[in-house]
């Protein structure tokens, strides 16, 4: 306790800024003599202080709850706090840490300990006589051993198994609904706009499932063959998901007047791909390497939108077997 | 009391005679070989921050309806992880300082990487016997790539998921193999199933944390047990390294560049916003906002996405290269093989197999500065192709002759930089030579 | 050669402006008083804006089989049945009178002032029944609600913060200078390449929360500080190449020490 008492004294006396008594006597010095510079001493303990203050107004600005701009009052004090830290180590390094140019030899290379380390593993094999027979072993060992280590990565998910890329919820008869799920009726699809549609009761996070809807003139289209009844009255259904590299297709230009302006697109923000409604989702600019996926419309009874069946072609980002095999 | 408490320690550890030669290492005297530690210290204040935000952050990709205090997300539908990250900014005292702290920090943790690895290329650091370093070092650049993707993707806000089906596609268009490991990767097609954000939130916290500090500290030790290269000077030689010791000379310089570090990341992150997720919305792969752009350190393959031509490589029904490999695999896959291998190239080429601890000025080694400084060039061209959009926002560029700008000078300006460059050292020696002979010219005729 | 090239330059800098919107000065018209809105509104009409939108208003359009390949002086849609809430659009935010037909329209000052703008709104609504000028009421609006609108079907042109942005062929403004009624106005129009929304798309009460949404995002909750101009990463990456890469290389050269022996 009383040990405990001298170090607290101690430390007082030495923060009331006194000069140290000089130490007892010591071996020859090893840093060279510099002089004192009360003046920086002092700035460098200033610059401390205001660290000091600006930590304390940290945890003021924290404890007060009703201040505005709270989190710049924050990030103000204690960057603050730091920069003044910052700039009394700076005073120190620059003007009260002893001046040195040291020497040091760069280590060289040690050819004797690593040929000494070479002989000690070659003498170690001495005793083997097959040693191409027991290399052959351990390799098949090793190799089987890594082999079962890595394994159950594939657990990972379906690695095996890219089929599942063809899924999606879509299925003849599914009705369209919109964000709010309620059924998208056909004299509800108005010229000079788009409509976002999903599967009604299938997972909507899934790239198989947001539609883009539009209704173009019947006379405009040039759909590829085969579908011609996939688009009735003129409604068309796309996947949402672009082709390139998977990003919302959620934009759609279309002009007010034709005679002068761009003629409808549907365009991806990310890398602005540009696919042709009129012409089955074919690539009008941009880096996609594959149309964007029609899904075939028919409409219900009620007179709302159902799907006619899959899409076109898989839908998303392409991989080895998309052109292999069908929507599934 | 300082010789007590030493003599202590030693007693128990028996590691006096090391720190005493540890304390005593010898540092260059150059600001440039400051850069590596502006990216330690940027470390540190992501760990430090990062530990504090894990306190808080909810990995689940669970929906909730939001009923917290800011109204345009009231009664929205959203994941754990996007709300808790909404709450840690919106909710959680001094966690908006935190967490933009630790954005920030991200941010320049990869540009300090950046700087020093110009400086460490620039002037011939890599060289034998610092290959190993070297090595680790662009080892070390890729996984905080990769970590920061992970990092601002985990709050699964409308920017970062659009980030993600992106880096999906990249991994599908790897050829044969892509769809098996997107697969793998993301446990299912995307957006993947619920194991997939714990999976990304365990890798950025702690599998790459950990590797980033074991290679680290390799990398650390590494250098030390070489000891630092130096520049040329008259009176420094390949033999010994000449400096500053690390105690107690060099100690306050760190200890103050640590604190301006992590002076300037609270600052930014009090008064500069950044990544206001909350404003983004969360994201649903039905969605997509115009402007979606990556951090910067990724910018360069939006760059290459949006510049390859639109087609899929296929041989009938056989897709051998879908479109996003060039420029999300191939393209930053030719950029690290490049770093890993140029030490090795040089080598070969210039047939040096000595060792190396005097650097070179850039201009020292023209062919080297000029390949560089060409390669440098037709990466930031790429960079600069990825907000080529923004710049007809501003400007009123046709965006579609941007684009067939890009592609031309991409290639035709790293050339002309190439030879420019090379053209450009070689002056600079050559007046150096010559100057250097006119002086002793000069020196001989005044003593005659 | 070389003065020939910096006259090349000098000329093409010159002539851009008058290539671009070149548009006939403004006639104006002294009515006497007691003249109808409407009636004031055909003069002005027959001197400024017959040339492209025809007689009354019929429209300038080539037959169909016609390719129009490139600009075409005089060209312009029919307004009759576009509605008051049309013209009031088109003139208070400057997006007629139009260069080109082919031009996209953007913000100008008005080249009408108040009361040419209203006697020419009532003449364009006489054509026949359109859209009136839309009356919202933002503050009856539903933040959340209006969010959930405008992501769906407007941020992917105009980004999630109305900022604007790109679409392959045309520039979707920021909507900082956009009043509600100007929104509202755009909502049912679709102006250009915009698509257009009806009151079965996005309902009146819908349209309020839209517009407290476009209003709300010309100021939003920035209590990160310095807001970058809501555009994300773009900035965030020049400040940190910029300013904090400067500030850190000039830290590491005050702190490094250049020895002299």
């Amino acid at each position: 306790m009383s040990r405990f008492r001298n170090w607290f004294i101690s430390a007082v006396v030495l923060l009331a800024g006194r000069r140290a008594k000089p130490g007892a006597p010591q071996s020859e010095r090893i840093l060279p003599e510099g002089e004192p510079r009360p003046g920086s001493e002092v700035l460098a303990a200033c610059l401390l202080f205001g660290c000091a203050f600006f930590g304390a107004a940290f945890v003021a600005v924290y404890a007060l709850d009703r201040l505005p701009w709270t989190t710049q009052l924050l990030g103000a004090s204690l960057g603050l706090a730091l920069a003044c830290l910052a700039a009394a180590l700076v005073v120190v390094a620059k003007r009260l840490v002893p001046d040195e140019q040291l020497e040091e030899d760069y280590p060289t290379a040690h050819p004797a300990a690593s040929d000494s380390i070479a002989q000690l593993v070659q003498e170690s094999g001495d005793r083997f006589t097959r040693k191409r027979l027991v290399v052959v072993a351990a390799g098949a060992a090793t190799g089987a051993l890594s082999l079962a280590a890595i394994t159950p990565a594939l657990s990972l998910g379906p690695a095996l198994d890219p089929d599942v890329l063809y899924r999606t919820p879509w299925r003849p008869g599914r009705k369209l609904v919109d964000e709010r799920g309620r059924p998208i009726r056909a004299d509800g699809i108005e010229f000079k706009t788009f409509y976002t549609a999903f599967p009604q009761g299938a997972e909507r996070e899934e790239l198989g499932a947001p539609l883009v809807v539009v209704r173009l003139d019947p006379g405009a289209l040039a759909l590829p063959a085969g579908r011609g009844s996939w688009a009735p009255e003129g409604i068309l259904a796309y996947s949402k998901i672009c082709t390139h590299a998977g990003c919302a297709v959620a934009l759609f230009r279309t002009p007010l007047f034709p005679p002068a302006e761009p003629k409808p697109a549907l365009v991806c923000p990310c890398h602005y791909s540009t696919f042709d409604p009129a012409a089955g989702g074919a690539v009008l600019f941009g880096p996609a390497g594959r149309p964007l996926p029609q899904l075939p419309l028919r409409i219900g009874s009620g007179g709302v939108l159902e799907a006619a069946g899959d899409f076109s072609g898989p839908v998303g980002p392409s991989w080895w077997g998309v052109r292999m095999g069908k929507p599934t | 009391m300082i010789r007590g408490a030493v003599r202590r320690l030693d007693e128990r550890t028996a590691s006096a005679p090391l720190l005493r030669k540890t304390l005593r290492y010898v540092f260059p005297d150059h600001w440039s070989f400051l850069l590596g530690e502006v990216a330690l210290y940027a470390f540190i204040v992501l760990v430090a921050t990062g530990v504090y935000l894990t306190l808080f952050f909810d990995p689940s990709t669970k929906l909730v309806t939001y009923h917290g205090d800011y109204a345009p997300l009231q009664g929205q539908q959203m994941t754990e992880a996007y709300r808790s990250v909404v709450d840690i900014s919106l909710q959680v005292k001094a966690g908006l300082l935190i967490r933009q702290t630790h954005h920030w920090a991200a941010n320049i943790f990869i540009a300090a990487i950046v700087l020093h690895l110009l400086r460490i290329f620039f002037t011939g650091a890599f060289r034998k016997p610092r290959e190993l370093t070297y090595l680790i070092g662009v080892l070390m650049l890729f996984i905080a790539l990769v970590e920061g993707y992970a990092g601002y993707s985990l709050a699964d806000d409308l920017l970062s998921g659009m980030g993600l089906a992106i880096g999906y596609s990249v991994a599908m268009s790897i050829p044969f193999v892509g769809a098996n490991l997107a697969l793998l990767i993301w446990g299912g097609p995307f957006p993947g199933d619920e194991s997939f954000w714990p999976r990304m939130y365990i890798a950025h916290v702690f599998i790459f944390p950990i590797l980033i500090g074991l290679l680290l500290g390799l990398h650390l030790l590494l250098v030390a047990s070489r000891h630092h290269t130096q520049f040329r000077e008259r009176w420094k030689t390949e033999k010994a390294a000449v400096g500053t010791p690390l105690f107690p000379g060099q100690t306050p310089r760190s200890l103050a560049l640590m604190s301006a570090v992590a002076s300037l990341l609270f600052l930014l992150g009090g008064l500069v916003q950044i990544n206001p997720i909350w404003l983004w919305g969360p994201y649903h792969v039905s969605d997509g906002t115009n402007g979606a752009q990556p951090d910067w350190y990724l910018g360069w393959l939006i760059g290459a996405l949006r510049l390859v031509p639109g087609f899929d490589l296929n041989v009938g029904d056989y897709t051998l290269v879908p479109n996003p490999f060039w420029g999300g695999a191939l393209f930053p896959l030719i950029v690290f093989l490049f770093l890993v291998s140029w030490p090795f190239l040089e080598r070969r080429v210039t047939d040096d197999d000595a060792f190396h601890n005097l650097l070179d000025r850039p201009r020292d080694a023209p062919w080297r500065t000029a390949i560089g400084t060409a390669f440098i060039t037709w990466v930031f061209l790429i960079f600069l192709a990825g907000a080529a959009d923004r710049a007809t926002v501003f400007f009123g560029l046709s965006y579609q002759s941007e684009i067939w700008a890009f592609r031309i000078l991409v290639w035709v300006v790293p050339l002309v930089v190439l030879f420019a460059t090379k053209r450009a050292c070689e002056e600079l020696l050559r007046i150096e030579r010559t100057g250097a002979v006119r002086e002793a010219a000069e020196a001989e005729a005044k003593a005659l | 050669m070389k003065r020939l090239g910096v006259l090349a330059v000098l000329l093409l800098v010159l002539g851009l402006p008058a290539a671009g919107g070149a548009q006939q000065p403004k006639t104006s018209v002294q009515f006497p008083p007691g003249v109808p809105l409407a009636r004031q509104g055909f003069y002005l009409y027959a001197q400024n804006c017959a040339s492209c939108h025809g007689d009354r208003g019929r429209g300038v359009v080539p037959p169909a089989s016609q390719e129009a390949p490139g600009p075409i002086p005089g060209l312009g849609p029919s307004l009759s049945g576009v509605g008051a809430g049309a013209a009031d659009f088109y003139l208070r935010t400057g997006y007629m009178p139009l260069g080109e037909p082919t031009d996209q329209p953007k913000r100008s000052p008005n080249f009408f002032d108040d009361n040419e703008i209203r006697a020419l709104v009532a003449y364009v609504a006489s054509l026949g029944p359109g859209l009136p000028i839309p009356d919202p009421h933002p503050e009856n609006g539903n933040l959340s609600e209006g969010l959930s609108l405008f992501r769906e079907h407007c941020a992917g042109c105009h980004q999630i913060l109305a900022e604007g942005g790109y679409v392959t062929g045309a520039v979707p403004p920021p909507l900082d200078r956009s009043t509600p009624v100007q929104v509202a106005e755009a909502v049912r129009i679709g102006p250009y390449v915009m698509p257009k929304f009806s009151e079965r798309v996005i309902s009146d009460d819908e349209l309020d929360s839209l517009v407290a949404y476009v209003e709300y995002a010309k100021n939003p909750d920035d209590r990160g500080g310095w807001a970058l101009g809501h555009v994300g990463p773009v900035p965030e990456g020049m400040l940190t190449w910029f300013l904090a890469a400067t500030v850190l290389i000039g830290a590491c050269v005050l702190l490094g020490q250049r020895l002299r022996r």
